[in-house]
């Protein structure tokens, strides 16, 4: 034999550092391991705004306040925000719960928007808008879950891939709006405006045009949070994700759970679009979603697809984005530096998932027999 | 009638190419990374760092010369995007395959974090240029990567067709033949399939899972940087302006499905996909309808999509692992 | 090679001083029951383990095994049960797989290596062929050339045969043999005699994880490596009742089944449960004793074949809880009720109203028990048919409970449908909860903490809690008793027991035979999807189940089967 390796040699072959899964964390530790990542990444964001704004870091900081909650109106449109991102975080969590990758939801939401700015410039003033606002929100919804449907179907019968389906659909939708748009609007411009979708408008509740749109998302969230954790189908959903040879166990058709939960991702998605046109935009371009639709499914994960956790964690990421936005005006920078700054927080939530889940073990060498 | 169409043809197909090489770069790179497992969704983000980078450099070394010296003046903003999306890359790397986190939410991620970096970066060079209008250029460095063949302008319509390209249109065919090769022929391209198909199996014929996949995503992430640098150096002119590199980055994803994951496919599907983004101009379609036009593309990888899941031809289908990191549960 | 010592010794001993010698030149068969440690002491030679104590030597020299690349240096290779290769490969690019000789890499100068390989030894195989066409013994064919091609001079097979037909089975023997006057060593895991007797030079017999004997194969007997194998019979301490009032509750006839590869897992199976009485199934594992129980829960997809239920009806009242009014009148018609004191029951003349009434006051009695047939309905529809069916499966946390959800969400599994409210029920199932950890001291934080983190005796406690906590007429358990410790063990038994006393019809799949016969009534013994025979377990030795069990011997029992 040509290799003869010693002993010594093999033992020093042996890895380091052996890993291994975790079952479950004590919830002390997971808080206190996600609240270093997010320190951490705190202090590197803080460092680089310091680096380029060149200024006293608590003046940054204060403009991070300022620009989120500076004023009642800034902080108005600070909750609308967390709303609408919390809404589209609502849509995709049913769906990931079950293990369905959608990360559909900016096209399903766009799928909403686009039915309802076109309901409200083909019937806007031809019906009465007591009659046109019930329409926009039936039609809205279906138009956000017929956009989950379609890929749903397909995974069900012939189990095509998910990820792939529903992220081709939202550039379908995309494209969609942009007809749309250049049908209603002859002049070739990128948006329709509220000058074209003049009917339909949800009502503002004492003068405030966000406040509606706020309640109907907190609602939903209490709904879907007893949806996911006290009702049946809440039930399968989960039995569905975490094992399917479960679900066949116990009886659970699971075909009907993907394409049921996935309507309702699609529908919540299309609630969503309506909130954004009806409720307060009142306009609509290819944009108007803003990417909260993948923005959304960081969102989800990192609540654990809990509905609740995802309220500060919205705000959180709305807070960046603002307070950042804030800070480009004061300091003269450009408003993508919030872009930067969110990444490198998600990277280091991302990051931070891996010490909750696998244990390293650091192989001790006096532990170690010596085989002799 | 017939002498008409040909000479249309001949105006539309090198538009075609020079649309289609940003995504033809991007499609290898991705494929390239996915035949490893890894759905790298911030392949928009990376391409977006490349051209960022490429241009950073480009810029730096054009400000600070008097007269570029083509050697440096390709090499600069060459290696600088290199080693931009090479960064961008290890982050999606060690967050997935170390630390194996969720790939979806990863790749987003830096797409979010990349998109932001470019338009960042590209912003802040506008204020440096002093420039009153929302773009920067980096035209010296441009002309040299717009070099045509010399023997081009000589050759008439021919010579249009096939020599009228920087050399990066000509790379990006290169890499995609070499790729091809490579996966198909030879005991790397064996291995890496390997371990994007089965990661358990390759690893019990004794086939480093970590490293491949590594070195999959770094050199497709790589190859997809050079597809931002294309489209600013080459394709826009040297011309930066923020969110200019738009949707090419999930075009580009699409076309990996279209391409059924073979990139000698993907150089068709990208100039077809190409084609399809700048048909508009070329024919008289009413102004509404381009946006039908340019949903095809979409809609066409839907239907590739399905009918690779209908069909259950296991070559077609994608990489068995796609999407999920690895982990030897025993020892 | 001479030698090979290795020991081990930590809380579960699966390997206890074993020492083995191989001989180039001829074919080694080890032989032991499940769980014998066979197979975990070729993973230490093969490099998929290593051992905590003892020593390696290849040619007399000491050899240090870490992994499977480890192994092919000292030109050892194993073939798994489980093969490990890449389905839309071709099997020559599976069999170069990870190779890195240094030279240049050419598909069809390893496809010409493989055809020289396979005429050398006599296999049939297409280089060409992708994996995902090929049938098993073909897969499997691949997986011994890439061991060959590695230039292995020992060969590991693990049951090799378990996926075979006997053609197969005697085309791969063929080849062995090839491979030994070649100057090669084989060493084959198994447990089926016959072919111990047919293809091995020597037999090394291995029970609970310690060697007893190596002996030559011309030497022994289909008798003496019984008792070998199988060991003494120990007496277990378990109360065994009389069954009393046995009748058929569930009836399975001709049925088979074949799996997605076109294997047949199945063969015409046949056997009749009784109210009463515990019904053991003794079998090697993987010989179809999951999908029996599968498909008898309605998770299966059968070729052939009835499942037949008799719901408990005998002498119990008609309701209209089950059965419409007309119903009810056709069956009087047919004669199939009478009353209380044993008249039959006309309906003639008398009114709706009154007939009615009868009913609804239990006047009105089955002659005798309902039959269903309960093939092809899902688990779903056989609940909804009033079927009580309970099934403790053999993967306990990827199929009976999820393992992230909490003992009261897994009481749920069973229950969650209950009622019309959209909302599901906790509170009953948290009281079940609670009944099941105080009345089978399931060791556990509280009813909420996940099952995952509970032992795995805790773990079988909740499931089989659940399972026998809906009364069932039917309960199937599958190896309900592996990896528990004796206390534990002897809780479930106790369950069992008390099932059967209540009239439950019992099916136990098992793989301890002093346990099958200890705890049974009758043992069915299966194997390769066929069963081999039906015993009394009060009677019948661990020989005559062992040789069953390996497919030589039937013992035809005349069944008192009610039609």
């Amino acid at each position: 034999m040509s290799k003869q390796p010693n002993n010594s040699t093999a033992r020093e072959r042996e890895p380091l550092v052996v890993l291994s899964k975790r079952d479950t964390v004590p919830l002390g530790r997971a808080i206190l391991v996600r609240a270093a990542a997010i320190a951490i990444a705190v202090i590197i964001c803080g460092l680089l705004t310091l680096l380029v704004t060149k200024n006293n870091p608590v003046k940054v900081f204060a403009a991070f306040f300022y620009g989120t909650f500076g004023t009642s109106q800034l902080a108005w449109v600070t909750i609308h925000n967390v709303a609408l991102l919390l809404c589209v975080s609502l849509a995709v969590t049913p769906a990931f719960r079950m293990r369905f990758w959608n990360i559909g939801a900016e096209g399903q939401a766009l799928a909403g928007c686009f039915t309802c700015a076109a309901l409200m410039f083909y019937l806007g003033g031809k019906i009465p808008d007591a009659l046109l606002v019930p329409v926009l929100v039936i039609s809205s919804i279906a138009a956000g879950a017929v956009w989950g449907l379609i890929p749903a179907v397909f995974k069900a019968v012939w189990n095509t891939n998910e990820t792939l389906f529903t992220l081709m659909m939202n550039y379908i939708a995309i494209q969609m709006v942009e007809f749309f748009l250049k049908v209603a609007d002859k002049s070739g411009s990128n948006t329709v405006g509220p000058d074209l979708l003049s009917h339909g408008w949800f009502p503002e509740l004492f003068g405030n045009k966000y406040l509606l749109n706020i309640i109907i998302v907190f609602v939903l969230t209490a709904l879907i949070y007893v949806y996911l954790y006290y009702t049946k189908h809440g039930y399968e959903i989960s039995v569905v994700g975490e094992s399917e040879n479960t679900a066949r166990y116990i009886g659970i058709n699971v075909k009907n759970v993907i394409i049921r939960t996935m309507i309702l991702s699609g529908a919540i998605c299309g609630l969503c679009g309506l909130l954004l046109v009806a409720g307060s935009s009142h306009s609509i371009d290819s944009n108007l979603v803003k990417g909260r639709g993948f923005t959304a499914i960081m969102v989800s994960w990192i609540s654990k697809f809990n509905p609740i956790i995802m309220v500060p964690v919205s705000l959180l990421i709305v807070f960046l984005e603002r307070g950042a936005g804030q800070v480009t005006v004061s300091f003269g920078l450009n408003s993508s530096f919030s872009e930067i700054l969110t990444g490198i927080i998600l990277f280091f939530i991302i990051g931070c998932e891996f010490f909750l889940n696998y244990r390293l073990r650091f192989r001790s060498r006096e532990g170690k027999k010596e085989g002799k | 009638m017939t002498m008409g169409f040909l000479n249309w043809l001949l105006l539309f197909i090198p538009r075609a190419i020079m649309q289609g090489t940003p995504l033809l770069f991007g499609a290898t790179g991705e494929i390239i990374t996915e035949k490893t497992g890894n759905l790298n969704l911030g392949i928009p983000g990376i391409m977006y760092v490349g051209a960022i980078s490429g241009m950073t450099g480009a810029f730096f070394y054009e400000n600070s010369v008097v007269a570029v010296n083509p050697v440096l003046g390709i090499l600069i903003p060459l290696v600088s995007c290199l080693a931009g999306s090479l960064f961008a890359s290890l982050i999606y790397c060690f967050l997935t395959v170390t630390l194996r986190a969720n790939q979806n939410v990863t790749g987003l991620a830096l797409t979010t974090f990349g998109v932001g970096l470019g338009n960042f970066l590209g912003g802040s060079l506008i204020k440096i240029s002093g420039s009153a209008v929302p773009y920067f250029s980096v035209s010296d460095v441009s002309r040299l990567f717009r070099a045509k063949l010399p023997f081009a302008s000589s050759l008439g319509q021919i010579g249009n067709l096939f020599f009228s390209y920087g050399f990066l249109v000509y790379l990006a065919v290169i890499i995609a033949v070499v790729a091809s090769v490579v996966l198909k022929r030879t005991r790397v391209g064996l291995q890496l399939r390997a371990v994007g198909e089965n990661p358990a199996t390759a690893d019990a014929a004794g086939i480093n899972v970590t490293k491949y996949k590594y070195f999959a995503t770094c050199i497709g992430g790589m190859i997809a940087g050079l597809g931002g640098l294309y489209f600013t150096v080459d394709y826009s002119g040297g011309i930066w302006s923020n969110d200019g590199f738009g949707d090419r980055g999930w075009l580009a994803l699409a076309i990996v499905i279209f391409s059924v994951w073979r990139p000698a496919l993907s150089i068709f599907g990208s100039y077809l996909f190409g084609g399809l983004l700048v048909l508009y101009n070329r024919i008289n379609v009413p102004m509404q309808m381009i946006p039908v036009v340019q949903m095809l593309p979409y809609i066409v990888t839907v239907i590739v999509l399905v009918s690779i899941s209908a069909m259950k031809k296991k070559e077609n289908l994608p990489p068995a692992s796609l999407g999920l990191s690895y982990f030897r549960e025993d020892r | 090679m001479r030698n090979i010592t290795k020991k081990f010794g930590e809380k579960v001993v699966a390997n206890k001083n074993v020492n083995l010698d191989v001989k180039y030149g001829e074919i080694l068969a080890l032989l032991g029951e499940n769980g014998s440690g066979k197979t975990t002491l070729m993973n230490m030679l093969s490099g998929i383990y290593h051992p905590d104590e003892g020593e390696i030597f290849v040619n007399g020299e000491h050899a240090t095994i870490n992994s499977p690349n480890d192994a092919f240096g000292y030109k050892i290779g194993m073939i798994h049960q489980h093969f490990k290769l890449v389905d839309i490969f071709t099997a020559a690019e599976n069999i170069v797989l990870g190779i890195n000789d240094g030279e240049k890499y050419d598909i069809k100068d390893a496809a010409a290596k493989v055809s020289v390989i396979s005429e050398k030894y006599g296999f049939d195989i297409k280089p060409a062929k992708k994996i995902y066409n090929m049938s098993v013994s073909e897969k499997q064919t691949v997986e011994i050339i890439k061991v060959l091609y590695r230039g292995a001079d020992i060969l590991i097979l693990d049951e090799p045969t378990a996926v075979l037909t006997p053609q197969e089975t005697e085309k791969l023997f063929a080849v062995l043999r090839r491979m030994r006057d070649d100057g090669k060593s084989v060493i084959i895991i198994t447990h089926k005699l016959n072919e111990v007797l047919e293809v091995s030079d020597r037999v090394a017999i291995l029970r609970k994880g310690e060697h007893i004997a190596t002996v030559n194969t011309s030497d022994a007997t289909e008798a003496s490596l019984t008792e070998m194998m199988v060991g003494k019979k120990v007496t277990l301490n378990i109360d065994r009742s009389e069954p009393v009032n046995v009748t058929p509750r569930l009836v399975v006839r001709n049925i088979s089944e074949t799996n997605q590869d076109g294997v047949r897992i199945l063969k015409d199976v046949s056997f009749t449960a009784n109210a009463g009485e515990i019904l053991g199934i003794a079998g090697i594992a993987g010989s179809g004793q999951r999908e029996l129980l599968e498909s008898i829960a309605g998770l299966g997809r059968l070729n052939s074949g009835e499942i037949i239920y008799h719901r408990p009806k005998k002498d119990l009242p008609v309701s209209f809880f089950h059965k419409t009014y007309a119903q009810v009148v056709r069956m009087a018609k047919e004669g199939k009720f009478h009353y209380e004191d044993g008249t039959p029951v006309n309906f003639d003349g008398m009114s709706r109203v009154r007939i009615r009434k009868l009913v609804n006051d239990g006047k009105i009695l089955f002659n005798e028990d309902e039959i269903m047939n309960l093939r092809d309905h899902t688990p779903l529809e056989i609940r909804e048919l009033g079927v009580r069916l309970s099934f403790v499966p053999e993967d306990r946390l990827g199929m009976g409970l999820v393992g992230s959800m909490d003992l009261t969400d897994n009481m749920m599994l069973r229950s969650y449908r209950h009622g019309k409210w959209v909302f599901v029920d906790r509170d009953n199932p948290k009281q079940l909860a609670e009944k099941i950890v105080s009345d089978l001291d399931v060791v556990t934080p509280g009813v909420g903490t996940p099952v995952r983190r509970l032992s795995g005796g805790n773990v079988q406690k909740v499931l089989v809690g659940r399972e026998i906590s809906a009364a069932p007429k039917v309960l199937m358990a599958a190896y309900p008793v592996r990896g528990l410790d004796i206390n534990s063990s002897y809780t479930i038994y106790n369950l069992l027991n008390r099932q059967k006393e209540i009239g439950t019809a019992v099916i136990f799949v098992g793989e301890d035979l002093d346990v099958l016969l200890g705890l049974c009534d009758r043992i069915m013994v299966i194997s390769s999807g066929e069963i081999t025979g039906i015993v009394d377990a009060r009677t019948a030795t661990k020989e005559e189940i062992g040789l069953m069990m390996t497919g030589r011997k039937r013992v035809v029992e005349n069944e008192q089967t009610t039609e």
